[in-house]
């Protein structure tokens, strides 16, 4: 019998051991946010916090979570207002919206153990996280935004060009 | 109102068990199902369907399956608290689809955004028009329908409260979700004369009457709001998608909901030989293992066969495929292999083939000619590879099948989910969940056939089939892989006056039809016979090309190799004739004038009327100096930087692409900036069309620098994102500049925005490789050619 918090709230799991987290907050949990991407760690949409820090729901067995406190984007804030969550919706940064829980929960990973991240520790950290959308410039733009680094002028898209 | 009310709660119970997770989704009654074929649309291509009909040939929306629709009580219902709902019958992938078409009735019925909502229909093109989202073509094709669905349903709200007040209508005015009649000082909010409109009959067509452009409240508004204040229209779906409650195909549960996968025949047209699945059944949590049987070639949108296994969750399910132990009879593309094929491409493109444009006299020209330029480009074949694949979830209960899933396709889901379940076409439902992702890939519906017959297998529970990504890279439906060969003669000054254009590519006929080695007209047009260069003497031709894979739709088609090499080419001309490649693009394209595209001998033009959609190269012109403007065409660079430049006409809109590139020491390209500019005529929603030129840049330059898929043996070795590269988050420019065409008079027609974007890109970054080291890139992807 595995028992782990998710999102605060204790839980029990006596399945395989080697389930993924992933699958387990998916299947047994019902917790749809956290999304199946490739199943080998190579696209981050399947990003959770695992003891406080950012891992691969779908290489994460649930053996690993034993007596651990998992948070999804269901729980990344009581209220859905984590600076993330509005900077995302600020920027528009989502297109088909899919792997953007994934890269929410990368980049607060990040702007936790680095509140004030260069453009080049931003791509460090989001490198994990694909997005087929395209929506990179504007993540790089809503975590600056996030962690108050916007600037002038990126408090929009950084990608705007000149209207003519 | 109008009337929707009761048909959508109708529709929102039509199953007895409602999936929670569906229900629950704050933003957006689900309303079920799908639509219809994109692919086939091309399939079902108009000239071809129109030769054999009488009456004037259709274009656009009219020449669509099933058409379009405009009934206000389709599309707009109205509740007593005044809360707006749109139906969106589009399929929502990144495009935006939702908020756009929220946008534009919400605009003509002069709500007030904050109380819109958007619901989704299910695949009912009779009901709905034509669902097919796809070909860059749904505000192009419905612009002018939901404009009017919005101002029918404004005009019937005035019609009620001029009825309750006893006043001319005329005198009544619907105004930002409150109707007003001045003289009297009465008001009335929408939702108070909700019932009352909806009593009304629909008004006659011709006594509607569209806004006039300049009282648009939210239409073209979207742009620059950071600067004017107007911030109210955001993504319809932000909240879900920022908390993780928007619903994807993959993300459906129900009752009892069972977990499906399936061993597909590793090479297209193989089959099962044997199996044993004898410890495959020993996994805990399996229920079910059965044969698929492989369909006959071509197999359409069929499922490829295997063996499926229906399990208890999604792990053990994995478990159980892992531990089948399966021969396959590999069949007739057992020995395919892509770099073999290459060579037989090449072949192909090195003698004469069908000849599909033929202006002047291209080898009496070609041998007077001053110069003689010849280059073979290649682009491998690609995959979609959207982020969320493929996945459904279907449940046959009663005779009644339901099918939840992440279709471009809603119809087409529909039609073929019948005849496979042998089913009436009033017993099936397809509705539509978000997809995540699209790109072409889930314009087929095997996925979801393959969910029915798992569903069929365990006597109809429902059963959610997902495919992993390894399933996606796999068994896709492939974009085309092709070489293009191009010779030209150039004169004293170094411009063309013959130009012979040979493209060699397996077609997506052969899907559909045994033994198509020729490209179709839809492809041949997308910017191969429509390409509008001033040159004298001109012959296009198509070579036959089998194929060995299923071969399909991926964002902007046959465009990304037509391009490639067209605009690589003119940049190898220009070089040739020691000239700067943006004049000579200019010069090349020459004088402003409107081109009927019938007469370049492309009888297709996207689908659209050629007289209303005339190719402009001004307006190609324009794109092109908009974009080299924008990069500082002409400074002066640092060593190891380029400049390269592309301009495209694809999906009737205008795009061209600046690009800045820097290789290193090693030859490792880096791209540092880009400049892409737009004219797709009037724009709904102009914030969303610069993030469909965002994302076109990022996905371009994946196929330009490390995306491919190759085949060996028959099966293509790329296993997942490690071996498919597709762009990431530090490759991705930090300089990203969108300029959009200015384009206010609504009258004029729109054009497509999901797809253009993408087709300049690679050769931009191929020119810009160039410029910074004078190696020529003929073959995508570029990976590391340019070290030395």
């Amino acid at each position: 019998m595995i028992k782990l918090t998710v999102n605060g709230a204790e839980r029990s799991f006596d399945g395989d051991p080697d389930m993924p987290l992933l699958w387990y907050l998916r299947d047994e949990a019902g917790l749809t946010g956290t999304k199946f991407g490739c199943g080998q760690a190579l696209c981050g949409a399947c990003t959770v916090h695992l003891g406080g820090s950012a891992v691969r729901g779908c290489v994460t067995p649930m053996s690993a979570a034993e007596g651990q406190a998992v948070v999804t984007i269901e729980g990344l804030s009581r209220d859905g207002n984590h600076p993330v969550q509005v900077a995302w919706r600020d920027l528009d940064v989502s297109q088909c919206g899919y792997c953007q829980c994934g890269q929410m929960m990368q980049a607060a990973s990040l702007l936790t153990e680095t509140p004030k991240p260069t453009d080049a520790q931003i791509d460090e950290a989001m490198a994990g996280n694909l997005c087929r959308c395209g929506t990179y410039p504007r993540i790089r733009a809503a975590i600056h935004q996030a962690a108050g680094t916007s600037k002038p002028g990126t408090s929009k898209p950084a990608t705007k060009g000149d209207r003519l | 109102m109008i009337h929707d009310a009761r048909a959508m709660a109708a529709a929102a119970t039509t199953s007895p068990e409602t999936p929670s997770a569906l229900a629950n989704v704050s933003r957006r009654a689900m309303l079920g199902g799908m639509g219809a074929l994109v692919l086939a649309l091309s399939w079902r291509e108009p000239a071809l369907a129109q030769d054999k009909a009488d009456g004037p040939k259709k274009f656009g929306a009219d020449a669509m399956p099933h058409g379009w629709q405009d009934d206000p009580k389709v599309f707009v219902a109205i509740a007593t608290d005044g809360t707006v709902t749109v139906t969106c019958h589009r399929s929502e992938m990144g495009q935006g689809v939702r908020t756009s078409v929220a946008m534009v009735v919400a605009d003509e019925l002069d709500a007030e955004w904050s109380k819109v909502k958007v619901a989704q229909a299910w695949g009912d093109e009779a009901r709905f028009g034509n669902q097919d989202t796809d070909g860059s073509r749904s505000l192009r094709h419905f612009f002018p329908h939901l404009r009017h669905a919005g101002a029918a349903a404004r005009l019937m709200l005035v019609q009620a409260a001029a009825k309750q007040w006893g006043v001319p209508v005329a005198e009544v005015k619907a105004e930002n979700h409150v109707v007003t009649h001045a003289k009297s000082k009465r008001t009335a909010g929408y939702g108070e004369l909700a019932a009352a409109a909806a009593e009304l009959p629909v008004p006659a067509r011709e006594g509607v009457v569209l806004k006039d452009a300049k009282a648009f409240r939210y239409i073209g508004k979207t742009d620059g709001r950071a600067e004017s204040g107007r911030g109210q229209v955001h993504l319809i779906d932000n909240r879900d998608i920022t908390t993780g409650t928007a619903i994807y195909g993959i993300d459906t549960r129900l009752e009892g909901m069972l977990y499906g996968l399936i061993a597909r025949p590793p090479v297209f047209g193989g089959k099962v030989a044997s199996l044993d699945d004898s410890e495959a059944k020993k996994v805990p949590g399996v229920v079910k293992i059965f044969t698929i049987p492989a369909p006959a070639i071509p197999s359409e949108f069929q499922p490829i066969g295997g063996v499926a296994v229906v399990a208890k969750n999604t792990w053990a399910a994995m478990k159980a495929r892992e531990a089948l132990k399966i021969t396959w009879d590999d069949g007739p593309n057992a020995t395919y292999d892509s770099v073999a094929f290459r060579g037989e491409l090449e072949k192909a493109a090195r003698a004469p083939g069908k000849v599909v444009r033929n202006t002047g006299d291209v080898d009496g020209a070609m041998a007077k000619a001053k110069q003689k330029v010849e280059a073979e480009y290649f682009v491998p074949h690609l995959v979609q590879a959207p982020m969320e694949p493929p996945a459904a979830t279907v449940r046959i209960k009663d005779g009644f099948c339901e099918a939840w899933a992440n279709t471009q396709a809603p119809q087409a889901t529909h039609d073929r989910l019948a005849k496979t379940l042998g089913l009436a076409a009033d017993k099936v439902r397809v509705n539509v969940t978000l997809l995540g992702g699209g790109f072409g890939r889930k314009s087929k519906p095997d996925y979801v056939l393959e969910a029915a017959l798992c569903s069929r297998e365990v006597d109809g529970a429902p059963v959610k089939l997902i495919w992993t990504r390894e399933d996606d890279l796999h068994h896709g439906y492939y974009h085309t892989i092709s070489v293009e060969r191009l010779e030209a003669g150039l004169d004293a000054k170094g411009m063309p006056v013959a130009w012979l254009h040979r493209s060699a590519a397996p077609t997506i006929g052969s899907i559909f039809a045994p033994g198509a080695k020729n490209q179709l007209p839809f492809e041949l047009g997308m910017g191969l016979t429509n390409t509008p260069f001033a040159i004298p003497n001109v012959r296009l031709e198509n070579p036959e090309a089998d194929a060995h894979v299923r071969i399909g739709w991926f964002r902007s088609v046959s465009n990304i190799p037509h391009a490639f090499a067209i605009q690589s080419f003119v940049a190898e001309l220009a070089h040739a004739a020691g000239r700067d490649p943006k004049d000579y693009l200019l010069d090349l394209i020459g004088p402003d004038r409107s081109i009927d595209p019938t007469t370049l001998g492309d009888v297709w033009n996207y689908g659209e009327d050629p007289v209303r959609y005339p190719i402009e190269t001004g307006r190609l012109r324009r794109v092109i100096e908009t974009a080299a403007k924008g990069a500082g065409w002409g400074r002066k660079l640092a060593s190891g930087r380029g400049l390269g430049i592309a301009g495209h006409y694809s999906f009737v809109t205008y795009t061209a692409v600046a690009a800045e590139v820097e290789v290193d020491a090693k030859g490792v390209v880096s791209v540092k900036r880009i400049d892409i500019a737009v004219d797709c005529g009037p724009q709904v929603n102009p914030e969303r069309v610069r993030s469909q030129m965002e994302g076109a840049v990022v996905m371009g330059m994946g196929l330009a620098l490390s995306s491919e898929i190759t085949f060996k043996d028959g099966r293509a070795q790329q296993n997942n994102f490690d071996g498919y590269e597709i762009t990431r988050i530090d490759a991705a420019p930090k300089e990203l500049h969108v300029h959009l065409l200015p384009s206010n008079d609504y009258a004029k027609p729109l054009g497509g925005v999901g797809e253009p974007g993408v087709p300049p890109v690679a050769p931009a970054i191929a020119n810009a490789v160039f410029a910074a080291t004078g190696r020529r890139i003929r073959q995508l992807p570029i990976r590391n050619q340019a070290s030395a």
